[in-house]
C-alpha cells in the first residue's frame, strides 16, 4: 500500500503543476491575440514579479493579508459553515483598527496590539452574526453573510467619512494613524512589514489548531457529519458558533494588520476582496492551513505579474482573472488526471499480485 | 453445449477488481446465475460481495474480466445502462434523497410529466400501485429521512420494482427487516421468481439463504470458494464455507449475575410531530450484569426509546434515571462520561463519519479527553496505539487506520462502532440492531463480546429485529407493539420464536401485572 501512497503524492504535484502550465498556456494563448508583442508580455507577466526586490517585496505585501482570511475561511468551512462574511469581517476590523489608531494615544509597544484585538473582535462579531442566526433560525450563513458584508460597508463607510475623517487628506479618508500604532517594516527597501510575521504564525497555530487539536477534530467531524458529531457527544452548535467567532475574529486582525502596516490612514472606499480571495486560497489549500502560504504566494506572485504587464505592455490586469479561474478550476477539481492516476495505481497493484501468487505457486 | 450456456442468463466471468487506493477486492472471479433462480452470493464482511454486485451493477468497472448477459456480451458503463437491460440493484447502504417525499424518491430519474410540469398526484399514485402490488405498504407522502430503516429499505426495493428489471440483486436486503417483514419479502420473491424474475440475494442469515435460495457462491478475500447447489448443504456447512472454521450458531452463557439497578425508565411517553404517540407510557429497569432485549416489529418506538435514553432526541414526559439520577437534561458528552454506550441503528447517519478515516471514527467519544492530549493538541501516538490496538482486537478489516470509512465494507463499518462503544467502559449499552450486516463469524464475536460485558457488570439494553438473537442473547426480554410494551419475559430460556412472534404483532397481551415485572427500585 506504501506504493499506493507514493502515487497518489506524485500524482498530487503533477496536478498542480500541470494545471498551472495548462493556464499559463491559455493566457499565453489571450496575450498571443490582444499583444503586439506577446513574448515580451508573457515574459514581464512570468519572470518580472522577480525582477526587483521591491516587486518581489510586492508580491509579500499582496499575500499578507490573504494568510489571515483564507486561515479563517479554512477554519469556519472545514465545519462545513459556508460564511462569505470574512470580506465585512476584514474591512470592519480595520475600520475598528483605524479607529483606535488615529483616536488613542497609547504607548508604541502596546498601541497596535490594542488596535489589532479590537479589529479581530469586530471581525468575530461580524461572522458570527451569521452563525447565529443560522443555529436560531436556520437561515443559511451564504446568504445572511453576503447581506451582511454591505452592512460592513457602509457601517464602516459612515465612520471613516462621518466620525473620522480627515478633511485636509485632500480625499475621504480618516486622519491620520498616530505612529504610535503603525507596524514598523521588515526590509528596509520594500512595504513588507510585520504582518507577515503575524500572518505566518496564525497559519503555523491555525494549522494545529484545525488539524492537530481537539477543537479542529470537532469543527471537522461537524463538517463531515453533523449527526456523527452529535451522537459522539460534541456540542454541535457551540462549536458552529465558536469557529465562526474564530474565522471572523483571524480576519478582522487580517483587516487590523493591514491598515497598519501597509497604510497611514484608512481609505478604501469598497470592499478589498481580501475576504472572497481567502475562500479560493483556502479552496486551493483544501482548507488545510499548511498550504496556505503557497496557495496565497502563488495568487499574490500571479496579481503582480498581472500589474507589471499591464504597466510595461498593451494587456490590461483584467488578464489575471481568466488565468486565475483557470487554474482554480483545474486544481479544484478533484477527477483531473484521476484515470490516469488509477490506471498507475491498478498496474502496481497487479504486479504487486503476481509476484504474491508466484510466491505462493513457488511455496506449494 | 449451447443448452448449457443458454440455461445461464447471467454469467461473470475472471472479474477482478482494484479499487483507487491499490486494493484488489475480486480476483478473477465467475458469477453464473440461471434463469428464474435465486442466486444466494455469500461471504464473510469485506470478502467483495457488494463490489461484485457494483461491477454488475454498473457501478464499478472491472480491471478485467467480462460480463455475458442473455448470450451477449455486455459493456455496463453505468447503472443507467444496466437498468436498460433490466439489471436492477437494490444498495446494502441507502441511496434515497432524505429530504423528498418517498413518492418523489420512487420516481427518481422517471419522473411522471403532465404538461411538462412533474406531476406528484401521478407519482403518489404509482408508488401505491407497486406498493399494493407486492404488499409493501408505505406511505407515499411521508418524508424519507422521518422513515426508519425498514421503510427506507422497503422504499429502495419498490423503486427497483417500479423500474420493471428482469435481474434483481438485493445486497442484504433482509439485514434491516423484521422477520415478519421478511417473511412477506420472501414470498413476495419466490412469486418474482415463478413469474421468471431473476435474484441474486446477498445475506448473511443462514437460514434465509437455506430457505429461499437455490444456488450459492461463496467468495473469500475476493476469490471464489465454493459453487453449490443450496439443498445439498447444511447451515454449518455453509457457515464453514464461508469462515473456513466451524461458527457455533448457539451461544453459551451462564445465568445472570445482576446487581445494582442502572437504568430507570419510567411513563416514558414520546410524541411526533403529528402528536401521534411512538412510544407510549413505556416503563422498565436494567441491573448490572443483565442483558434485557426488545423485540418488536421495527418501526414501534424502539429507535425512540434509544434515542431519547442516549440523549439523541429530547424527552417530552416520562422520567430516566440512570443510578437513580434523572438525566434526560443532561448533554449526550455528560451522558457517555457517565458510561452510556449507543450503538446506533443507523450507522451511516449517526455511527460513523464516511469521508472521515477509520482512526477519526474510533476516537469520537474520548479525543477531548486528558489522556489523548499532550500539550494543548491530541496525543498522536496515544490515538494511533488506541485505534491499532482496537482494529486488531475487533477484526476490523481495513488498510490502516488512516483508511477512509467509506472504503471499508457494511460489517467492517459495524465493527469500528461496536469497538468504539464496547471500549468505553460502559455502565449502560444501547445496541440497537448490533450485528445487522454483520457475518456470522463477526456476529458471534459481538454477541460474546455483549455477554463478556454483561458479565463484567455492564447492564446492556439489546434491541434487535433478529428474533434468534434476541431471544438467545437476552436474560430477560420485552415486546413491544405499537410504542407500548405489551409483554415482560424474566427468562429467555424456555421461549419460542412464535410465543414472541404471537405479542410483536400485537396478537396477544399481557396484562398490566405480568408487564410491570420489569420494573425494579
Ligand atoms: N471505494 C472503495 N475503495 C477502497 N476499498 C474499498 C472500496 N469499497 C470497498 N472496498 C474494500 O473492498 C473490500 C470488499 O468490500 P465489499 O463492500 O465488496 O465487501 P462485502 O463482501 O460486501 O462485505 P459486507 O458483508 O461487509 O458488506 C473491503 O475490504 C473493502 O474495504
Ligand atoms: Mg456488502
Amino acid at each position: 500500500m506504501n506504493k499506493v501512497i507514493k502515487i497518489e503524492n506524485q500524482f498530487r504535484v503533477i496536478r498542480v503543476a500541470l494545471s498551472i502550465a495548462i493556464a499559463l498556456a491559455i493566457a499565453f494563448l489571450i496575450i498571443s491575440f490582444v499583444s503586439n508583442d506577446p513574448l515580451f508580455t508573457m515574459y514581464n507577466f512570468i519572470i518580472g514579479p522577480f525582477t526587483s526586490i521591491n516587486r518581489i517585496g510586492n508580491i509579500i505585501e499582496v499575500m499578507t493579508p490573504l494568510l489571515f482570511t483564507a486561515v479563517g475561511v479554512c477554519i469556519m468551512y472545514s465545519a462545513n459553515q459556508i460564511n462569505m462574511a470574512s470580506e465585512g469581517a476584514f474591512f470592519l476590523g480595520g475600520v475598528a483598527t483605524a479607529y483606535i489608531a488615529v483616536t488613542y494615544s497609547i504607548p508604541a509597544g502596546l498601541h497596535p496590539v490594542v488596535a489589532i484585538l479590537a479589529g479581530g473582535i469586530v471581525g468575530a462579531f461580524i461572522c458570527g452574526i451569521p452563525a447565529l442566526m443560522y443555529v436560531k433560525f436556520k437561515a443559511l450563513p451564504v446568504v445572511s453573510s453576503l447581506m451582511i458584508n454591505y452592512v460592513c460597508l457602509y457601517l464602516g463607510l459612515f465612520i471613516i467619512n462621518y466620525i473620522i475623517r480627515d478633511p485636509e487628506a485632500g480625499y475621504m479618508a480618516s486622519y491620520k494613524f498616530i505612529k504610535t500604532a503603525v507596524l514598523p517594516d521588515l526590509f528596509s527597501r520594500t512595504n513588507v512589514h510585520f504582518g507577515l510575521i503575524i500572518g505566518l504564525a496564525i497559519v503555523f497555530i491555525g494549522y494545529l489548531y484545525l488539524m492537530k487539536s481537539k477543537w479542529g477534530y470537532s469543527i471537522r467531524m461537524i463538517g463531515k457529519n453533523p449527526n456523527f458529531a452529535k451522537y459522539s457527544g460534541i456540542n454541535v452548535p457551540a462549536v458552529i458558533i465558536g469557529c465562526q467567532l474564530l474565522g471572523g475574529f483571524i480576519a478582522g486582525i487580517g483587516g487590523a494588520v493591514e491598515q497598519l502596516g501597509m497604510y497611514t490612514r484608512f481609505q478604501y472606499q469598497k470592499l478589498p476582496g481580501h475576504g472572497f480571495d481567502g475562500v479560493m486560497i483556502a479552496i486551493l489549500a483544501r482548507y488545510n492551513p499548511k498550504y496556505v502560504p503557497l496557495a496565497a504566494f502563488f495568487l499574490a506572485y500571479i496579481r503582480v505579474g498581472a500589474d507589471v504587464m499591464a504597466r510595461t505592455s498593451d494587456v490590461p490586469v483584467e488578464i489575471v482573472s481568466i488565468i486565475q479561474a483557470v487554474i482554480i478550476i483545474f486544481v479544484a477539481s478533484e477527477r483531473f488526471l484521476e484515470g490516469w492516476k488509477l490506471k498507475k495505481i491498478v498496474k502496481s497493484t497487479k504486479e504487486a499480485f503476481v509476484e504474491e501468487e508466484d510466491n505462493a505457486v513457488k511455496e506449494a | 453445449m449451447n443448452n448449457v450456456k443458454d440455461e445461464y442468463i447471467l454469467s461473470m466471468e475472471n472479474i477482478t477488481k482494484i479499487y483507487g487506493n491499490g486494493f484488489m477486492a475480486n480476483k478473477n472471479v465467475n458469477l453464473r446465475v440461471k434463469k428464474g433462480e435465486i442466486h444466494a452470493l455469500i461471504g464473510e464482511n469485506g470478502a467483495g460481495k457488494s463490489t461484485l454486485m457494483k461491477v454488475l451493477f454498473g457501478q464499478e468497472q472491472p480491471e478485467e474480466g467480462k460480463i455475458i448477459y442473455k448470450g451477449k456480451e455486455v459493456k455496463i458503463t453505468n447503472p443507467l445502462v444496466a437498468l436498460d437491460h433490466g439489471i436492477g440493484m437494490v444498495h446494502q447502504h441507502f441511496m434515497l434523497a432524505p429530504s423528498l417525499t418517498v413518492a418523489e424518491n420512487m420516481v427518481l430519474g422517471i419522473e411522471p410529466k403532465n404538461k411538462g410540469f412533474f406531476d406528484y398526484a401521478e407519482a403518489v399514485r404509482l408508488t401505491s400501485e407497486v406498493s399494493k402490488k407486492y404488499n409493501l405498504p408505505i406511505d407515499p407522502n411521508a418524508k424519507v429521512k422521518d422513515l426508519p430503516v425498514g421503510y427506507k429499505q422497503r422504499v429502495e426495493i419498490l423503486k427497483i420494482l417500479l423500474r420493471g428489471v428482469d435481474v434483481l440483486i438485493l445486497d442484504e436486503p433482509t439485514a434491516v427487516l423484521t422477520p415478519q417483514e421478511t417473511d412477506e419479502l420472501f414470498v413476495q420473491l419466490r412469486e418474482l421468481r415463478k413469474q421468471g424474475y431473476t435474484i441474486i440475494f446477498i445475506s448473511h442469515k443462514l437460514k434465509e439463504v437455506k430457505s429461499l435460495c437455490d444456488n450459492l457462491t461463496v467468495l473469500r478475500n475476493g476469490r471464489v470458494t465454493g459453487i453449490a447447489s443450496v439443498a445439498d448443504l447444511s447451515e454449518q456447512d455453509i457457515s464453514r464455507l464461508m469462515v473456513g472454521r466451524d461458527v457455533s450458531l448457539t451461544i453459551e452463557k451462564d445465568s445472570p449475575k445482576t446487581k445494582k439497578t442502572v437504568l430507570k425508565v419510567r411513563n416514558l411517553t414520546y410524541k411526533n410531530s403529528d402528536n401521534k404517540a411512538l412510544v407510549s407510557n413505556v416503563s422498565f429497569s436494567i441491573r448490572e450484569g443483565e442483558i434485557l432485549g426488545i423485540a418488536g416489529v421495527e418501526g414501534n418506538g424502539q429507535r425512540e426509546i434509544s434515542a431519547l435514553i442516549t440523549g439523541l432526541e429530547e424527552k417530552q414526559s416520562g422520567d430516566i434515571y440512570l443510578f437513580d439520577e434523572e438525566i434526560s437534561s443532561q448533554s449526550i458528552r455528560k451522558l457517555r462520561e457517565k458510561g452510556v454506550s449507543h450503538i446506533s441503528e443507523d450507522r451511516m447517519t449517526f455511527g460513523t463519519v464516511a469521508d472521515a478515516s477509520v482512526e477519526e471514527n474510533l476516537i469520537s467519544d474520548r479525543f477531548y479527553k486528558k489522556e489523548f492530549n499532550k500539550n494543548g493538541l491530541l496525543d498522536a501516538k496515544k490515538i494511533a496505539d488506541l485505534s491499532n490496538k482496537l482494529i486488531k482486537e475487533y477484526l476490523v478489516k481495513c488498510d490502516s487506520k488512516n483508511a477512509e470509512i467509506k472504503t471499508l465494507s457494511g460489517g467492517n463499518i459495524q465493527k469500528v462502532v461496536a469497538a468504539r462503544e464496547f471500549s468505553a467502559n460502559p455502565k449502560l449499552i444501547i445496541a440497537n440492531q448490533p450485528t445487522r450486516g454483520i457475518d456470522v463469524g463477526a456476529s458471534e464475536f459481538i454477541r460474546k463480546k455483549l455477554i463478556s460485558l454483561r458479565d463484567k457488570g455492564s447492564a446492556v439494553l439489546l434491541i434487535s429485529a433478529d428474533l434468534t438473537e434476541v431471544i438467545t442473547v437476552s436474560d430477560s426480554l420485552l415486546v413491544m407493539n405499537e410504542g407500548k410494551i405489551v409483554a415482560y419475559f424474566d427468562d429467555t430460556n424456555d421461549l419460542t420464536e412464535e410465543t414472541v412472534g404471537e405479542y410483536m404483532l400485537g396478537i396477544k397481551h399481557q396484562t398490566a401485572e405480568e408487564i410491570g415485572g420489569c420494573c425494579y427500585e
